[in-house]
């Protein structure tokens, strides 16, 4: 074949073109957050293996304005991070199969989310009674 | 026909003689409920501009020739409808992440002649049967373990809807990689031990971010997202030495 001068057109900005895209990124992003807020609940057992004193002071840290701000925010894209966890998930579990089909996405997805309630309540229980 | 409509189809052109990029050229066609966006590149080339350069072959979504970007997003021309996006405007596009050879045409030489060979898209038995022994057997339930991953037409949409492709050219990609998994999973195949190296590397599964979009566009629902994403636990597994105990068959 004769060689014909091929464009290759620029991947910039590739991610604003689609919207499945930013939300793609929305997800990748979010992971940023979450390890955010596990370098402050490292940071509060450091603090606590210092004395009270350490202790309160990073007790007074997190009730602060900014601090309460970024925990709203941890929370709702830590929240869109695990609704896309489990959106995913039906990708990364192996072949299952119910009977000789294969298992629907939706009851993937739907145990993982019955699986993260189910520890979020005894987590708070536990927490709050024990 | 009384329920011909007309519709807006803007094209993207590039001739590699006289342009030094491409430029959108926009067409008025009349469409009826059961045009497809291809016909309507058909109406174009025999009607209004006999230049317009785009593949196609079959028609009925089996060929894998017609893909097009369709307002951004990958799909066989012929399975796609005009009506479904009047009023607004259809804009045509080649597919994503591959060079443009002319109008709508791509070069898809990179996954005919290095991606999908490098895969080993055979069987590859653990020993080869005379004749005289017959067919190798599979059960129906041995079938299902690869049957969905053998529909794929190579229409590449998976490639134009993957970043990752389009960002590093050496990425397996998700087609080879799905059809990597289809010969594995085969229980006529021992093949595992020849593709690992591939599998197992930064240019093989490891190069999915599970963005996911190959899944949502493959017209023949083969989910490579899926294949990719189960071989990084069999990748993960082989790398500790697991894969030869805990699978069947010694895990090739």
């Amino acid at each position: 074949m004769a060689q014909v001068r091929a464009y290759v057109r620029p991947m910039a900005g590739w991610w604003r073109r689609n919207p499945y895209f930013v939300r793609y990124m929305i997800r990748e992003g979010s992971s940023v957050f979450l390890a955010i807020y596990a370098v402050i609940l490292l940071a509060g057992l450091f603090r606590l293996a210092q004395g009270p004193a350490a202790w309160d002071a990073w007790r007074a840290a997190l009730a602060s304005p900014v601090s309460l701000v970024f925990h709203w925010l941890a929370l709702l894209t830590v929240g869109y991070h695990a609704y896309t966890w489990w959106k995913v998930a039906p990708k990364t579990a192996p072949d299952l199969r119910w009977g000789n089909r294969p298992l629907p996405e939706l009851v993937i997805t739907a145990g993982g989310w019955a699986a993260t309630i189910g520890a979020s309540v005894l987590v708070y229980v536990l927490v709050r009674w024990l | 026909m009384a329920d011909t409509r007309t519709i807006e189809i803007e094209v993207l052109r590039y001739n590699p003689e006289k342009d030094l990029e491409p430029h959108f050229q926009s067409f008025q066609v009349p469409f009826t409920h059961d045009t497809s966006v291809l016909q309507g590149l058909q109406y174009i080339k025999d009607r209004l501009d006999g230049s317009l350069t785009f593949r196609w072959s079959c028609r009925m979504a089996i060929c894998g020739s017609c893909g097009k970007m369709v307002n951004g997003r990958p799909e066989l021309s012929c399975h796609t409808f005009l009506r479904d996006y009047f009023p607004g405007k259809v804009r045509i596009e080649p597919l994503n992440h591959f060079p443009v050879l002319r109008d709508l045409v791509i070069d898809q030489t990179d996954f005919f002649e290095a991606k999908l060979p490098s895969i080993k898209p055979y069987l590859q038995p653990k020993e080869e049967k005379p004749l005289s022994e017959g067919t190798y057997l599979q059960t129906p339930k041995q079938l299902q373990d690869y049957y969905q991953y053998s529909q794929c037409i190579n229409c590449l949409l998976c490639y134009a809807a993957c970043p990752q492709y389009g960002l590093k050219q050496e990425f397996t990609g998700p087609a080879a990689l799905a059809l990597l998994h289809r010969y594995n999973a085969d229980s006529r195949d021992r093949g595992w031990n020849e593709r690992a190296e591939l599998l197992n590397a930064e240019k093989g599964v490891w190069g999915c971010t599970l963005v996911g979009y190959c899944s949502e566009v493959c017209p023949k629902h083969v989910d490579p997202a899926h294949a990719i994403n189960q071989n990084k636990v069999n990748s993960t597994m082989d790398y500790f030495g697991l894969r030869k105990l805990l699978m069947p068959r010694g895990g090739t």
